[in-house]
Order: structure tokens, then C-alpha cells, then sequence
């Protein structure tokens, strides 16, 4: 058997391995990726390092994205949609800072987008990944608290508890009512959480060509989903997943399907929406405008 | 029109010199040195390296200058920084009989082999604001010196255990678990439980200790013994063979003698609640201790009906650097959710509204 030792790439921030972690923690996530991608939406447990950057703050996602990473790609990161939003700007700092990667606002140029909360309005394609910031792995937390419980209820598929409380929400108020974080199930196996991406992102999951990770740095979880696999947000046939979005359409560029930011501009009850995906509204602004001239 | 909010970057720049600014306070007051606060911020120093799980003076101090005196972003920085460092091994394990004592007391016997030493506490002073200290270049005066204590000086819970009054631990020499390479997992191992209360957030444990005594959990505690000092720091590389001594790490253990009826196998008899931390951290060794006896619940197959005897709900919110990262990301933007709640309570809103009025018709 040979071994191919392959030198570690050369890192701009001097006393620091590329991208930050040690080879050998990177190869321990890597392993985990690995075995996520064989389980679709299957937590897997792995030693989460202790980062930079506090819990909470997307320290799975850039556990993630740092273990994948290599000298060549081009990382796009947003946060709420947008790229300019702080902590977005704070973990694209970070990895130009201990990686020295490329990076672009433009979703069609990154290999890698590492997202909080939002998946961009552009389809990804097969030669890319996002990667997800996730909070709270486990999608039955507010049922049962408890790991030792909710690991039983996914080994045995045992769902009802979810369905109960969507049953609920029917009852009560008419419709479901989680607006965001609304599980979905991967594979026809695992209930997984998409992260708290609001529920009209959930359709972009589905049979989504690019490979979609997850990486939940404080609760130690990392999942994932092929490429092409079954997403189907939970819903019942009399009552079926409705995305939720702002009726209106975006004050800049005009688009009525996309995921709108409600933004108040007075203390008279003036408000407007505008997308959530700044590069998204940025290309239809440029497109128009392009059209406007021609 | 309104245009998206630009510029973040330049604001994150201009808040960090203002932090840094800041901290330096007015520079009419001379600068604090890292030695300054090393010596004479010795416990919160030994609280940093505690939580920072990383047993060095010089960083923890260094990192108590850069958080500006917040102890758990010192932690913080401390853990951040522990992580980037290559692991060599585990060392031999600690005998604390061989420990160079500063302090060492017991509350079960009134005098024992090795004697009851008070060592430099704050118990017994009484808290009056001195105010002398206000007056800076004061000499401190040399405090008086007696024969140092005979050199053995046995465990207490020995003492009990020869009388098999006291339930012996199962020894292992299996390397214990590392919660700094491993995800924790449920049933969580004793070593795994102490090595998280150890670094556990002082505040959590102490209020979690507090309430097994107040009747959340039936802890019946008597302090065994505590002593603190310094010991030698062991490490057998593999090409040697022998272990060399690495240098000595200040430390202060805690052992509590519980009380214990007895089950169907086990005789009734005392059981130890253990507490070890970095340092001088009496405050800290005793919760840990306390906590630890009441997470022994399951193996003890009593009733587990406080929240210190359960063993996720301790061991997952113990930790302050994973607390304050999860309650502060709170201040992260959240308009999405937020926006789509928003739609949500509307929605809800509006279908009652229509239900109310077909109603009234």
C-alpha cells in the first residue's frame, strides 16, 4: 500500500494551517461528510474544534466549508440572503484571512456558498456546494429534549410526534404555522431540519443538483444531501406545504417570486420589500437596466 | 428609495478600534501589564484557565487583558487558541497525596494525618471594604512561616475506604474520553462527566450544587476534604519509556463524602462526589463535586428527579463558551424568520378575523 502524503496548501496567516484547522481535523469532518452523504439527512456526531469564532455564530458551517476547501475555489458567503450583512462579511474575512481563497458576491461564480438562513434564488448546479449554518440539528428538539430519546425516535422512524404537532396547528388556526425550520424528510428515511431557512426556501432542496452540507458546530451534528435526492417538506394531503412569502413584489427589481425583506421606512406604518438575495435583485437591477438601453 | 444597508465592513473595522480604544481606558492611568494581572488577579487567572481548559498563567492573563476583564470571553479566547495546539498524549495520572500543599482542610474530622492547613483564604476575613488598599505602594508585610505540614499526607475518603465505609471507584487503565476530540454521547462515562464539569461554567455549577442542597436531589454532602497546591505534571513519551516531568500545574481538589441506603447488590455505605480543577478554585471543586455525586444517580439507581442528576440537561448547558455564543447569536440578523413569521401571524390573523365576522352574519 502506498500513501500519498499531498503538502498541506500554504496558508496566508503565518502560524496557521490553510483554512485554519489541522489536516488531521479536517480529515476527521471529511470523514463524517462522507458518511452523511451515504445517509442522506442522518445526523452524524464528530468532533467539533472549538473556532475562532463564537458557537452559534456559524462555527459548523466553517467547520464545514474549511474542510472542503481548497486553494482553487471561490467562496460566496450570505447571511439573511445578503452578502454584506456582518457576520457574512466577518466569515468571508475569516477565510480570506487564514485561506487566501477567492471570493465573490455573484452565486453563479462561487464553487462553495456557505449560507445562514436563506438559499439563493439562482438554481445551483451540479460543480457546486452550499453549505448550511445550522443552530439546532435535531428537528424534534422542541418535542423531546432529549438526545437519548430523539436518536430512538430516528432509528425507528418513529414520526408521529411531528405529525401530531402539525395536526395541531390545523387544528387550531386552520393551517401550519411554522414559518420557518419547517421539517422536511430526506430520502423517504430522516426527519431532518433545513436549517431555519424560511419554509419557501424548502422547495429549492429537492432534487437541488448541487450536494447540499450541514454542519452544526455547538450541538457536534454534520448532515447532508446528495445531489438529486428527495426533499419533501412535511404536509398532509388535505393540507399541503404552502411557502410561505410577502405578497407584494421587490421595490428594486420588481420580482414577485422571490423571498422578500419586509423593511420599514417610517414610524407611520410606511414600509416596502425588497429581496432577501442582494446578488439575485443586483443581476435582475442590471438586466433591466441593460434591456432599458438596448 | 431605500437602498440596502452597505458599508458593513468598514463599520466592523471602526467598532474594533473603538473596542481597543476602549480598553486601553484613559491613558492617563498607566497601562496594565500581563504579569500585573498574573499576580495579582491570580483567581480569576486560575477561573480563565479553568474554563479556557488550558493550564497557562501567562495566556489566561493575556487573555483577561484582550476581554477587557470579561472572564468568559478570556475563557473564550484561551479555548480558541488551545484548539491550534498539537496534542502530544495524555499524561500519568495526577496522586494528589503527593501534592504540594497550600491548603488543605477537612470538615468530617476536627484533626487527621497531615493536619488542617488554612493556607491563603478568604474564609474567616471579614468582609469590610479595605480601604487601604486604595492607597497604592503600601508594603504588604512577609506573612509569618511555620514548619511546612510532614510530607504525607493521606487521602480522607482512604481513610473511610480501608474501613469500607467509603465505596471504592472501578479503576480503569483505559484512556479516558476527550470531549475535546469526541462529541459528547449519552450515557455520558464518569470521566467524560468530570472532564466536562471541570470546565463548566462556575456560575451554572454552583447554582446546580446549591440546589442539591436545598432538596433538588438528595444530597446529604459533608466536605471530605479540600486541598490545593501545586503537583508535578508526568509524561512517558513512547521512544522513552519512563515518565519525565513536564512542570507543575496549581490545582485544587475536592473530595465531598455523600451518603448512600444501599441497593439490592451494595451495602449501605458513603460515596464520593469528585472535583478537580486548574488553580486555586475552591468555589468551583466544591460545585463540581456536588455535581458530580448527583449525576451518579443512574449508576446508583436512585430516582432522578432534580435537574442536577440529569445527565444531558447538566453536561449539554454547563459549558459558558457554547452558552454565550448561542444566547448572543441572538443579535445576529434574523429578518428572514422573522419576515416569514411575520406573513405567518397575518395569515392567522386575518382567517380569524373572517371566521369572527361569518359568525356575526
Amino acid at each position: 500500500m502506498t500513501i500519498t502524503v499531498v503538502p498541506p496548501a500554504p496558508s496566508t496567516l503565518e502560524g496557521y494551517n490553510f483554512a485554519y484547522l489541522d489536516e488531521a481535523t479536517k480529515r476527521m469532518i471529511r470523514r463524517a461528510l462522507l458518511k452523511a452523504v451515504a445517509i442522506p439527512g442522518h445526523q452524524i456526531p464528530f468532533g467539533a474544534r472549538e473556532m475562532p469564532l463564537p458557537y452559534g455564530w456559524g462555527t459548523g458551517g466553517i467547520q464545514v466549508t474549511a474542510s472542503i476547501l481548497g486553494p482553487t475555489d471561490t467562496l460566496k458567503v450570505i447571511d439573511q440572503g445578503a452578502d454584506d450583512t456582518t457576520n457574512a462579511i466577518s466569515i468571508r474575512r475569516f477565510f480570506t484571512r487564514v485561506a487566501g481563497v477567492a471570493t465573490t458576491e455573484h452565486t453563479a461564480e462561487a464553487t462553495v456558498v456557505q449560507t445562514r438562513h436563506r438559499i439563493p434564488e439562482r438554481t445551483l448546479r451540479e460543480d457546486q456546494i452550499i453549505v448550511y449554518q445550522v443552530p439546532q440539528p435535531e428537528p424534534l428538539f422542541r418535542l423531546e429534549p432529549r438526545r437519548m430519546e430523539t436518536k430512538r425516535l430516528h432509528a425507528l422512524a418513529d414520526y408521529g410526534l411531528m405529525h401530531v404537532r402539525l395536526y395541531e396547528d390545523i387544528a387550531r388556526l386552520g393551517h401550519i404555522a411554522k414559518a420557518y425550520d419547517y421539517p422536511v424528510m430526506v430520502n423517504r428515511r430522516y426527519l431532518m431540519s433545513p436549517s431555519p431557512i424560511p419554509a419557501f426556501d424548502n422547495p429549492k432542496m429537492h432534487r437541488m443538483p448541487a450536494l447540499q452540507l450541514f454542519g452544526a458546530g455547538r450541538e457536534k451534528r454534520i448532515y447532508a444531501i446528495p445531489p438529486y435526492t428527495e426533499v419533501r417538506s412535511l404536509d398532509f394531503e388535505d393540507h399541503p406545504f404552502r411557502p410561505i412569502r410577502a405578497p407584494h413584489a421587490c421595490a428594486l427589481c420588481g420580482s414577485r417570486d422571490t423571498y422578500l425583506d419586509e423593511v420599514i421606512t417610517d414610524d407611520a406604518g410606511g414600509r416596502l420589500f425588497v429581496c432577501s438575495d442582494t446578488d439575485f435583485c443586483a443581476e435582475r437591477q442590471a438586466d433591466s437596466a441593460k434591456e432599458a438601453a438596448e | 428609495m431605500y437602498v440596502a444597508v452597505k458599508g458593513g465592513e468598514r463599520a466592523i473595522s471602526a467598532a474594533h478600534a473603538w473596542l481597543d480604544e476602549t480598553r486601553r481606558g484613559d491613558p492617563a492611568v498607566p497601562e496594565l501589564t500581563v504579569a500585573q494581572i498574573e499576580q495579582q488577579m491570580g483567581l480569576a487567572v486560575d477561573r480563565v484557565m479553568a474554563e479556557g481548559s488550558c493550564h497557562d498563567r501567562f495566556l489566561a492573563a493575556l487573555a483577561i487583558k484582550q476581554a477587557k476583564g470579561d472572564l468568559i470571553e478570556a475563557a473564550f479566547l484561551l479555548r480558541a487558541y488551545r484548539t491550534t495546539l498539537p496534542r502530544f498524549g495524555a499524561s500519568e495520572p495526577l496522586e494528589t497525596t503527593a501534592m504540594r500543599l497550600r491548603r488543605r482542610i477537612s470538615a468530617t474530622y476536627k484533626d487527621l494525618p497531615g493536619g488542617q492547613v488554612l493556607g491563603p483564604t478568604f474564609d474567616y476575613t471579614h468582609r469590610l471594604l479595605d480601604f487601604a488598599l486604595a492607597a497604592e505602594g503600601s508594603e504588604c508585610p512577609a506573612a509569618p512561616e511555620a514548619a511546612s505540614p510532614v510530607a504525607d499526607v493521606p487521602r480522607v475518603t482512604e481513610l473511610l475506604a480501608r474501613e469500607g465505609l467509603m465505596q471504592r471507584e472501578a479503576t480503569s487503565e483505559a484512556e479516558p474520553g476527550d470531549l475535546t476530540r469526541q462529541p459528547l454521547t449519552f450515557p455520558a462515562e464518569r470521566p467524560v462527566r468530570l472532564q466536562n464539569l471541570a470546565r463548566g461554567d462556575e456560575g451554572f455549577l454552583l447554582a446546580l450544587g446549591y440546589s442539591t442542597q436545598r432538596g433538588y436531589g438528595n444530597a446529604h454532602p459533608f466536605v471530605g476534604e479540600i486541598r490545593v497546591g501545586h503537583i508535578a505534571v508526568e509524561f512517558t513519551p513512547p521512544e522513552l519509556g519512563f515518565p519525565i516531568e513536564l512542570g507543575e500545574i496549581g490545582i485544587t481538589e475536592c473530595q465531598m463524602v455523600n451518603q448512600f441506603k444501599g441497593s439490592r447488590t451494595e451495602p449501605a455505605q458513603f460515596t464520593r462526589g469528585y472535583g478537580l480543577v486548574f488553580g486555586h478554585g475552591e468555589r468551583r471543586a466544591m460545585s463540581m463535586a456536588l455535581v458530580d455525586r448527583g449525576l451518579r444517580a443512574r449508576e446508583l439507581d436512585e430516582d432522578i428527579t432534580a435537574p442536577a442528576q440529569d445527565e444531558e440537561f447538566v453536561l449539554y448547558h454547563s459549558d459558558n463558551i457554547e452558552a454565550t455564543g448561542f444566547v448572543e447569536h441572538l443579535k445576529l440578523p434574523h429578518y428572514v424568520d422573522f419576515q416569514s413569521e411575520l406573513e405567518n401571524l397575518r395569515t392567522i390573523r386575518r382567517t380569524a378575523e373572517q371566521a369572527r365576522q361569518e359568525a356575526a352574519e
